[in-house]
């Protein structure tokens, strides 16, 4: 027998909860919206708060594009990809100016977004005070008197210990001067895609249960000191050993006959489109 | 001393209890309650009616038994705690004309940010005990509008090396600190921002004798040094003999009596004071 669902697997009532928390997230960027997240047929923490974003927003004209960590082929892409192929019928694309739904998990894609777009990012953890405050009570104390000395700190500390700061990805941000916000896993590399961006992003976060979103052209910048200015990942002189990109983010490859260290493409689709173009 | 300038501190009237009361203690009949205790809805009536004023440069030494209400009272002053009546006034704040329990939270912070600081008896009220002793200064230096790391810990270490927290020692979490040293990098934390008002609750309670002379010698010396005001919270009368010029005395939430120390020293009027002057002997 086969299983009958729902369009987009949920009932339209939970649909709707959905988007009243995200309007309420795009109404206050930066700000983390709690909602009733729901029971997926995938672990939480496997991205189940951007799957509910994108199963409440999804209508039967979307094309939707998932990414896990740059890849589009990655076995959770795949899973969440036939999930809402299965239960939508819509189409699938990997060509990011084509999507107008975008789920991804830890990166922003290196094609700029444009307008009507929008761009779900999955959030493992969504408070960017928690390393320095447990108390969930007491961080939304913190956020509501703008009181973020402990993100700041939390900058001080790598500092002192490393000599810079050593945040690899989810480098908190200040959006639209007024919420600090963990931007998600992404790299350091992303964050200043978050800022005036064209499209709309949204941030699920589905164990703990909450949304929120930095609308389009918004603010973001992420946070520093006057002596210690946020930088990101460097790929100075660097370029895709595939298709000659410079300036996006890499992954490192080794090459073990030689022992030299390449660079390629983090964002494979976009390293294929610039590989296609090529080829004409 | 010469007390003709304005104070630094006034408070008025503070009140706090614990509890909502009831047709039996409703405005704290001092007649119906034990203690500070009402027996029929078992609401505590911590602190009641105190009002005094704290001047530039003194140290104002407040003693009582335990549980008089000394904590209480100072939470109320750094804002731990609401009150439920009364007002409190700073010099440094709006020229001294507004009322601090009824500014906004994100001002009290503001206040305590900028005009305050406070050592508590239990350091982990205070410290970070998983950040390093530098990273707990800054804390305070960032909250008070820091942006620059270096000025930070140039700061840091300065006022650590000021309470003799060796500087190798200073990247360390206060969590492996002996308790004296905790007391001196919490102190080191209440003055990072300049404070004109300090407020040191029981901040020798539970050291050894010979750590209390030194953590006791240190707020001396910085006293006289930054001439700031402080307001030190003891139930031991030795303490506030060492430290304070004033000192008023509090029993059951109330402030029984109050006057410069040598003279309560010498000639207690309350039987309370008395016999814990007597105790001293
Ligand atoms: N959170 C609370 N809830 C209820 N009662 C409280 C609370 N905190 C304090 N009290 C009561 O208020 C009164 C004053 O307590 P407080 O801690 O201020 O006394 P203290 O003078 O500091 O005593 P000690 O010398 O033991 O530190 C006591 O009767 C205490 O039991
Ligand atoms: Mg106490
Ligand atoms: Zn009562």
């Amino acid at each position: 027998m086969r299983m009958k669902y729902q369009f987009a697997f949920f009932d339209e009532g939970s649909k709707r909860e959905i988007r009243r928390a995200t309007l309420k997230a795009v109404a206050i960027p930066g700000y983390q919206v709690p909602f009733a997240s729901r029971e997926m047929p995938i672990a939480r923490g496997w991205g189940t708060g951007g799957l509910q974003l994108t199963l409440s927003l999804v209508g039967k004209d979307d094309r939707l594009k998932v990414i896990d960590q740059g890849s589009d082929e990655s076995v959770n892409a795949v899973n969440i990809k036939e999930l809402i192929g299965k239960t939508t019928g819509i189409a699938i694309t990997e060509e990011t100016g084509e999507a107008t739904l975008i789920q991804s998990r830890h990166r922003i894609p290196e094609i700029p977004l444009h307008a009507g777009q929008i761009l779900v990012l999955q959030v493992p953890l969504p408070e960017p005070l928690r390393y320095f405050e447990p108390s969930e009570y007491e961080t939304k104390k913190l956020h509501a008197e703008q009181e973020y000395s402990g993100a700041w700190l939390m900058l001080f500390e790598q500092i002192m210990k490393y000599g810079h700061m050593s945040t690899g990805a989810d480098h908190p941000v200040l959006v639209h001067k007024r919420y600090v916000m963990a931007p998600s896993p992404i790299p350091r590399f992303d964050n200043s895609k978050l800022n005036d961006s064209e499209a709309l992003i949204l941030l699920g976060a589905g164990r703990e249960k909450k949304i929120y979103a930095v609308p389009p052209h918004t603010e973001v910048v992420s946070l520093d000191f006057e002596d210690f200015p946020f930088v990101v990942e460097p790929f100075q002189g660097v370029s895709c050993r595939l298709c000659g990109a410079r300036g996006v983010y890499m992954d490192e490859v080794h090459d073990e006959e030689t022992g030299e260290t390449l660079y390629q493409c983090n964002d494979t689709s976009y390293c294929l489109q610039r590989l296609n173009e090529k080829r004409g | 001393m010469d007390y003709v300038q304005e104070p630094v501190l006034s408070v008025r009237n503070l009140n706090k209890q614990y509890g909502g009361g009831c047709l039996n203690c409703r405005g704290a009949k001092a007649d119906r309650l034990i203690k500070n205790f009402c027996p029929v809805c078992g609401t505590v009536y911590a602190c009641r009616d105190v009002s005094f004023q704290v001047y530039a440069g003194e140290i104002l030494g407040v003693v009582g038994e335990s549980g008089s209400g000394k904590s209480t009272l100072m939470e109320c002053l750094y804002f731990d705690q609401e009150v439920d009546g009364g007002e409190a006034l700073i010099s440094s704040y709006k020229n001294g004309e507004a009322n601090l329990f009824a500014e906004s939270s994100q001002q009290k912070r503001y206040i305590r940010n900028h005009m305050m600081g406070k050592v508590y008896q239990n350091a982990a009220l205070s410290l970070k005990m998983d950040f390093s002793a530098l990273g707990n200064i800054a804390e305070k230096l960032i909250a008070a509008g820091s942006r620059h790391v270096g000025r930070m810990e140039t700061r840091g270490r300065e006022l650590l090396e000021h309470v003799n927290i060796p500087s190798y020692r200073m990247k360390e979490r206060p969590k492996n600190f002996s308790g004296g040293m905790q007391q001196r990098v919490q102190i080191a934390k209440a003055l990072s921002n300049n404070p004109p008002l300090l407020l040191l609750d029981e901040v020798t309670t539970g050291l050894d004798l010979s750590v209390q002379a030194s953590v006791l010698d240190l707020i001396k010396t910085i006293q006289r040094e930054l001439g700031i005001s402080v307001v030190i919270v003891s139930h031991d009368l030795s303490v506030i003999k060492m430290l304070a010029d004033r000192t008023f005395v509090m029993l059951d939430g109330q402030m029984i009596e109050h006057g410069l120390t040598d003279q309560i020293l010498e000639d207690p009027q309350h039987p309370f004071t008395q016999q814990l002057v007597q105790s001293l002997l």
